[in-house]
């Protein structure tokens, strides 16, 4: 209303104010999700270089004699678990109770680290058995891969310790929702991708 | 209250009531439904696999494959919430958009390599002897 007095006669200074959160949030988790769409895409193009080199061993130890199925299952399991307990989580943020939503948050957060773990353990173990990343074109893609999906279960990680300490802080405003939402996308689409890794590196790979 | 000022109303009221009831939220059953679902679609391929049942590698990739699609579609649904009408479809729209890009990427670069390996790739001194002219 400043601009009022400037502005020419028979016309209204526009007036901007938001009403209502919604629509701000509703376009954030469409945008959001369009980022996982690109997101997808990368790891569309790591999986197609993987189909392509995945079989040149150079000599070397092929998928048979590296990958152990049982470690493979226990961390399919992690990231499933981790999965619902973050269903869990939302739930309880729909009723408004933070306490519960920050205890399921926090365990989802302990599986997600225990995925990480295992497959940290799992690398080191391949690296130790000189099935390093420069050893053939198959390890190359294969840790290219496996690495780009653990660095964002990483960061998946990061984002939801920063989520605790903002919950703890402000509580469950619509702020707070509204990323906590974007995170459980990002979350659930790891699980998505993290079904594409175990099919078609690790089974279809012990397979050949 | 004119009849349009009215509809509009009911037209917010709705798109209220929708933000809050479907789009990115789901409920319990859905999420343990979604979770056993997956627990099985993982179990069975690991089964195949690690126990050999069929003592086929053709058909035991296409049926882990299948069961890959089958669990994905599974997430989809239960666990990020897709359907037609979230984000007034403009979700489902970019899902299908990548889809085809996705689809495109990986048939496309395993068809080219394959037939660049078959037609380019050094033969080894076994093939070598057979083609000698």
């Amino acid at each position: 209303m400043m601009h009022g007095d400037t502005a020419p006669p028979g016309t209204e200074a526009p007036v901007f104010h938001e009403s209502e959160e919604h629509p701000h949030e509703a376009s954030t988790l469409l945008g959001f999700w369009i980022y996982l769409m690109s997101d997808c895409l990368i790891f569309t193009v790591l999986f197609a270089t993987y189909a392509v080199l995945g079989r040149n061993y150079a000599a070397g130890p092929s998928p048979n004699d590296l990958f152990d199925l049982k470690l493979v299952a226990v961390n399919t399991a992690m990231l499933l678990f981790s999965s619902i307990t973050y269903g869990f989580a939302m739930l309880e943020m729909e009723n408004g109770q933070l306490k519960a939503m920050q205890l399921w948050l926090i365990v989802t957060g302990l599986f997600g680290a225990a995925f990480i773990g295992i497959e940290l353990y799992e690398f080191s173990h391949l690296i130790h058995e000189g099935a390093t990343p420069q050893r053939s074109a198959f390890l190359s893609s294969f840790f290219a891969l496996v690495g780009t999906h653990g660095l964002h279960v990483t960061f998946g990680i990061v984002w939801l310790i920063v989520l605790l300490i903002q919950t703890a802080q402000r509580g469950l405003i619509p702020e707070n929702k509204r990323r906590l939402l974007c995170l459980s996308m990002f979350w659930h689409f790891l699980d998505v991708v993290w079904i594409g890794v175990f099919t078609f590196v690790y089974l279809m790979g012990v397979l050949r | 209250m004119s009849a349009a000022g009215q509809a509009e109303h009911q037209d917010h009221a709705h798109g209220h009531a929708d933000h809050h009831g479907g789009g990115a939220h789901g409920s319990f059953k859905g999420y343990v439904t979604g979770f056993v679902l997956s627990v099985i679609l993982t179990a069975i391929p690991f089964a195949l696999v690690m126990g050999d049942v069929l003592g086929n590698v053709v058909w035991t990739t296409i049926i882990v494959l299948a069961l890959a699609v089958v669990q994905i579609v599974v997430h989809m649904v239960y666990f990020l919430h897709m359907n037609t009408k979230s984000e007034g479809g403009w979700s489902i729209l970019a899902l299908i958009f990548t889809v085809t890009l996705v689809v495109i990427t990986l048939t496309g670069s395993i068809w080219v390599m394959h037939h660049l390996n078959t037609n380019m790739m050094p033969m080894s001194p076994h093939d070598l002897l057979h083609h000698q002219p």
